[in-house]
């Protein structure tokens, strides 16, 4: 008897394309994803993005950059892009820094005036020499770490040299002085370091395999982003799980074309004075202000909750959420209108929903992603409204600010709708 | 609908609340229904009967707009069937349930009546009328959902009147409901023929059409093969001809093969034959007698609609 049970249930899985897709393609699709993110392959391995300011000019400031640009980990640009053809300035304390705020990358590196003049500190910090700054962006949680570790990595790997002669100095200084012949023998083993650290700053990566033995060189660290905030992360999360939430409410509200159709109200309805344009135009009104009033609720929680600053944000807040909501109510239309009937509906925006989530930010931040996976995360609706809320809650930016990310949404709503609109035909007659 | 052949409409067709000519509408092989040319008088019921497959919901849907038609023209009031005036002229009845069950039976009724451009006042109006129209007065706050197969048939139809059109088109209304339910829904429907509404009545069932149409249209393979008042249609197929019911006491193949070859038809033991004088009835018994074949029960009746449609139609199964 349980053969034919078993037999049945075979039959029914084979004909529903959408438990089969629930079994056998969602699954393969995540770990397909997580992988790629997570696996660590070579040629996409992130790179931590890091801006150099180079105040100091100096041997040691130079050959700590040089040694910065060798790591394969670290993607260091001292200036911005070319605009137009044309080379731009280097960039300075102030321009790195309004870049950080700007989101162009995590982590700026500012090597002040004087630096290379006593580059490594042992014993208690000096309070007068000039340190390094380390400015950052606290929503990017893993670049300034892996900054601040790769900076001390550097210090002692690619200036071997001046590490051999400040301890020299403070031999000299603590332990009574060399003398003449000992001075001699000292300075000609330093010459023999600048040389092969000349040598290596030719391309040859020469870091000794001891190389991250721990050896301070004074860094200062400052938040320039948020420093301000309340719960600096929460805004983030509310904007990344609210974005995968409304696809969902507008899949499942979409598909109340799919119950108008399978309910033959649908019928009913177009045979009045309402068309096919005119129904999907108030289905899609009907998804912009559900997906809206969810946004609303979800800042308003985190606003009550978690003391996210809503209340002086609220026109950023306003234009990206019905961008968002646009964009997510289309998305819904399409849905519906690629469906025939809810029981399809269902498997396929799971699918559909939790992809573009994964890839698009809001299971976890894109900068955890490859450069491939960041890059392939901008076709989701789900990036770019992030990108949107996180201009708006984490940087502050002003509403003029959020035209790129508005103008997508936009437009991917009006194609998505378009597309809506054309495969609704075949509801229109028979 | 998409753009129909564009045809000049004579001044006569204007009062007339509905006009069908020469329609033609093909699902790929399957022509649905071939070259219907049908005229609505105003005021009148026009049951449309027909078997399984015949074609009526095609042609109703074709008349609401909902098929396009690969030939022929509709008009309503003289007036295209896609123009705003004919729809809200027209009122349909579709043969499945279109209503929002999560909606209670007044929210509903305002629905479809916004949907016909209905406001304020009169979509106030009209949702009472309806409500008392199909006895739902008291329900009207109740959900869809949690009605009764016959309240929901009710509601159905109420849906279909919310704009008040001069046109009714009802298709098979009264499927799936009880006898109250059924009779209840006739008296709804008498009623809005009492107020000189014009309607067509598709209809699987004799009685129905009897009781509520002025003439009949029996409908197949996408043709009208007859169309009058149950009485010319009667006339029509069966002159002064009578039909003679007999039961045989054994049912077997032998009883079979006998009436059909005296002509007439043979199901579950009893035989039909048609007669054109009583007097035959006498030859019948003897040749029976003959045969061996010993009958039950005999009797004598006048053709009814139900005899003109299987004299029509055939008996054979059609899905």
């Amino acid at each position: 008897m349980i053969l034919p049970i078993v037999r049945t249930g075979l039959i029914a899985l084979r004909r529903d394309r959408g438990a089969l897709a629930l079994s056998f393609i969602l699954p393969i699709g995540f770990f397909s994803i997580f992988a790629v993110i997570f696996g660590g392959q070579h040629d996409t391995t992130p790179k931590v993005s890091l801006l150099v300011v180079d105040e100091d000019h100096s041997a040691a400031s130079q050959s700590l950059v040089r040694g910065l640009e060798r790591e394969g980990s670290l993607s260091v640009k001292k200036r911005p892009a070319p605009k137009q053809g044309a080379e731009q300035p280097d960039y300075t304390a102030a321009t790195a820094e309004a870049a950080v705020k700007a989101g162009t990358a995590p982590v700026a590196l500012v090597i002040p005036h004087g630096f290379g003049e006593n580059p490594i500190s042992f014993g208690a910090p000096n309070q007068n020499r000039p340190t390094i700054q380390l400015l950052k962006d606290s929503s990017d949680m893993v670049a300034p770490q892996v900054i601040a570790g790769l900076l001390q990595k550097v210090a002692m790997t690619s200036m071997p040299d001046v590490m051999a002669e400040q301890g020299s100095k403070y031999m000299d200084k603590y332990a009574g002085g060399f003398t003449p012949e000992q001075k001699k023998k000292i300075d000609a083993g330093l010459e023999e370091l600048r040389k092969r650290t000349s040598a290596d700053s030719g391309g040859q990566d020469a870091a000794p395999a001891d190389s991250n033995r721990g050896m301070p060189i004074p860094v200062t660290t400052r938040d320039v982003v948020g420093e301000n905030k309340n719960n600096k992360m929460v805004s983030f999360y509310a904007a990344a799980v609210g974005v995968m939430f409304l696809l969902f409410t507008a899949s499942g509200a979409g598909g109340s074309l799919l119950d108008e159709a399978e309910s033959g109200t649908l019928d009913r309805v177009l045979s009045s004075r309402v068309t096919m344009g005119t129904l999907l135009g108030g289905k899609l009104c009907y998804c912009v202000m559900l997906a809206f009033s969810q946004l609303v609720l979800m800042f308003t929680w985190a606003w009550l909750v978690f003391k996210v600053d809503f209340m002086s944000h609220i026109p950023g807040f306003v234009v990206m959420g019905l961008s968002t909501a646009f964009a997510v109510g289309a998305f819904g239309m399409l849905l519906a209108s690629i469906c025939s009937t809810r029981a399809q509906l269902g498997p396929l925006s799971t699918l559909v929903i939790l992809l573009m989530s994964s890839i698009g930010g809001s299971m976890f931040p894109r900068y955890f992603m490859s450069e491939a996976m960041q890059k392939a995360g901008l076709l989701t609706i789900n990036a770019w409204a992030i990108d949107g809320f996180t201009k708006v809650f984490w940087r502050d930016e002003p509403v003029s600010h959020l035209w790129p990310q508005v103008l997508v949404l936009l437009s991917v709503g009006v194609v998505l709708f378009a597309i809506a609109r054309r495969l609704a035909r075949r509801w229109e007659y028979s | 609908m998409a753009s129909a052949p564009v045809v000049s409409i004579p001044s006569s067709f204007r009062s007339l609340p509905l006009r069908i000519e020469g329609l033609v509408k093909r699902f790929g092989e399957l022509t649905a229904v071939n070259g219907i040319t049908l005229e609505l008088k105003s005021g009148e019921c026009l049951g449309l009967l027909g078997p399984n497959g015949a074609g009526k919901s095609t042609l109703i849907r074709s008349i609401v707009g909902r098929v396009i038609p690969d030939a022929g023209t509709v008009t309503v009031f003289g007036e295209r069937a896609d123009s705003a005036g004919a729809r809200m002229a027209l009122g349909w009845v579709p043969q499945d349930l279109a209503l929002y069950p999560k909606l209670t039976c007044r929210e509903n009724l305002e629905s479809f009546g916004q949907y016909h451009g209905l406001r304020r006042a009169d979509l106030k109006t009209a949702v009472a009328w309806c409500l008392d129209w199909a006895a739902l007065t008291d329900r009207a706050h109740e959900p869809v959902k949690n009605l009764s197969g016959g309240m929901k048939r009710r509601l159905n139809m109420a849906a279909g009147l919310i704009h008040r059109p001069k046109v009714m088109l009802m298709d098979e209304p009264t499927v799936g409901v009880d006898p109250q339910a059924r009779n209840r829904i006739f008296e709804m429907i008498e009623r809005l023929h009492g107020e000189g509404i014009s309607m067509i009545y598709t209809t699987h069932y004799m009685e129905e059409a009897e009781r509520l149409c002025d003439r009949i249209a029996i409908i197949d393979h996408g043709r009208i093969i007859a169309l009058g008042t149950k009485d010319e249609l009667v006339q029509n197929a069966f002159a002064s001809r009578s039909e003679v019911l007999a039961r045989f006491a054994k049912a077997d193949d032998g009883v079979a093969a006998w009436v059909k070859e005296r002509g007439g038809l043979y199901e579950n033991g009893t035989a039909q034959f048609t007669i054109d004088h009583a007097t035959e009835i006498a030859g019948l018994l003897e040749a029976a007698a003959k045969e061996g074949h010993e009958l039950a029960d005999i009797s004598l009746r006048k053709p009814n609609l139900e005899s003109v449609f299987l004299h029509l139609t055939g008996r054979e199964l059609r899905d």
